[in-house]
C-alpha cells in the first residue's frame, strides 16, 4: 500500500484501528522487558552508580524528542510540497506528544544533573537547544490553535516547522561544535557505540519501548484528529441546512 | 539485583524515583487525553447522527 492509499482518511482509520492492538500489545511487552533489564539486568555504573537508571528514560525521551519533530518536518514537506490531505493531521497529532518528551527529557536530565554535577541547569548548548526546542513546540501547538480553519492553520504550521527544523542539527551536533557540560554522544557514532553492552542493551529496549508508545499515540491522535474535522465538516453543514429550511418554512408561512 | 537490592538505590535513590514518577504521570497525562478526545468526538458525532446529519457518503450507502 502506497502512502498516497493512505490519503483517504477512511481507509486510514480502518487501518490504524486494526495496526493499534498489535501495536500497544508489543509496546508494553517491549516497556516490561525494557524496565526489568533497568532495574534488574543492568548493574551499577562505576561512576554513577544506580543514578544511570535515570538513563533508561532520558536518553530514549531525547531520541523521541528530536524523531517526533523530524516526522513533523516530513510531515510538513507533505503538506506544502505533495499536498497529502493526512499530512497536517499527522503534524498536529505529534507536537503534543513530541512537547511531552521533550518535556520528559528536560526533567529527568535535571534530576541527573543535581547529583552528577551539582545543578539542575545549566545554560550549555545541548540544554538550551533542547529547551528551544520544548519552546517552538508550544508554539506550534499555540499556532494552531489561532486559526479555526485547519488547513490554513496547517500551512502556517508547516512553515514554522520547517523553519525550526534548523535545531535538530543543531541539538545534535551541539556537543561537538561548542565546549558542553553535556557530555558527547555515545550511542549514535560514526565508530559505534562506547557503551558496554550490559548497559547499551536495556537502553535500546526502553528506545524501542518509547518509540512504540509514540506510534501508538501518534495514530489514536490522527484518528481524533480525522474524527474532530468530520464533526467540524457535519455542523457546517448543520448549520446551512437550518437557515435553509427556515427561509422555505417563512416564506410558505407569508404565501398562506 | 533482587527485589531488596531494587528497593535500595542508592543515596540518590529519591532523584531515580522521581524521574520514573514524573515520566508515569506525562505518559499516564497523554494516555487520557487522546482517550477523552476520543469520547468527546465520538459523542459529538453520535448528536449529530440523531439529529439526521450525516456523512454524505453512509447517506448515498443507506439509500
Amino acid at each position: 500500500m502506497a502512502l498516497i492509499d493512505l490519503a483517504n482518511p477512511t481507509r486510514f482509520l480502518s487501518l490504524s484501528r486494526s495496526l493499534l492492538p498489535w501495536l500497544t500489545g508489543l509496546c508494553v511487552l517491549a516497556f516490561a522487558v525494557g524496565l526489568y533489564m533497568s532495574f534488574f539486568v543492568a548493574p551499577e555504573d562505576y561512576q554513577q552508580g544506580d543514578t544511570v537508571r535515570i538513563m533508561y528514560i532520558h536518553v530514549p525521551a531525547a531520541w523521541l524528542a528530536m524523531m517526533c519533530y523530524s516526522i513533523m518536518a516530513l510531515s510538513s514537506l507533505g503538506t506544502l510540497v505533495w499536498k497529502h490531505p493526512l499530512a497536517d493531521v499527522s503534524a498536529k497529532a505529534a507536537a503534543p506528544l513530541g512537547a511531552a518528551f521533550t518535556f520528559m527529557s528536560l526533567i529527568t536530565g535535571s534530576l541527573w544533573g543535581k547529583p552528577m554535577w551539582g545543578t539542575y541547569w545549566v545554560w550549555d548548548a545541548r540544554l538550551t537547544s533542547v529547551l528551544v526546542l520544548f519552546i517552538m513546540y508550544l508554539g506550534l501547538m499555540a499556532l494552531w490553535r489561532t486559526m479555526e480553519d485547519p488547513i490554513k492553520a496547517g500551512k502556517a504550521a508547516a512553515v514554522l516547522t520547517l523553519v525550526g527544523a534548523l535545531n535538530l542539527p543543531i541539538i545534535k551536533f551541539s556537543v561537538d561544535w561548542w565546549n558542553t557540560l553535556h557530555q558527547p554522544a555515545s550511542v549514535m557514532r560514526m565508530d559505534g557505540p562506547t557503551i558496554h553492552p550490559d548497559i547499551l542493551w536495556p537502553l535500546l529496549v526502553m528506545a524501542l519501548a518509547f518509540t512504540l508508545l509514540f506510534f501508538v499515540l501518534h495514530l489514536m491522535a490522527m484518528q481524533n484528529e480525522i474524527l474532530r474535522r468530520r464533526v467540524m465538516a457535519l455542523r457546517q453543514r448543520a448549520a446551512a441546512i437550518r437557515p435553509a429550511t427556515a427561509t422555505a418554512s417563512t416564506a410558505s408561512a407569508a404565501a398562506e | 539485583m533482587d527485589l531488596i537490592a531494587f528497593l535500595d538505590l542508592g543515596p540518590h535513590a529519591a532523584f531515580i524515583l522521581w524521574s520514573y514518577g514524573i515520566c508515569v504521570a506525562v505518559v499516564a497525562g497523554l494516555i487520557a487525553w487522546v482517550r477523552v478526545d476520543r469520547a468527546r468526538q465520538d459523542a459529538a458525532l453520535r448528536e449529530l447522527e440523531a439529529q439526521g446529519i450525516g456523512r454524505r457518503s453512509t447517506q448515498r450507502t443507506d439509500a
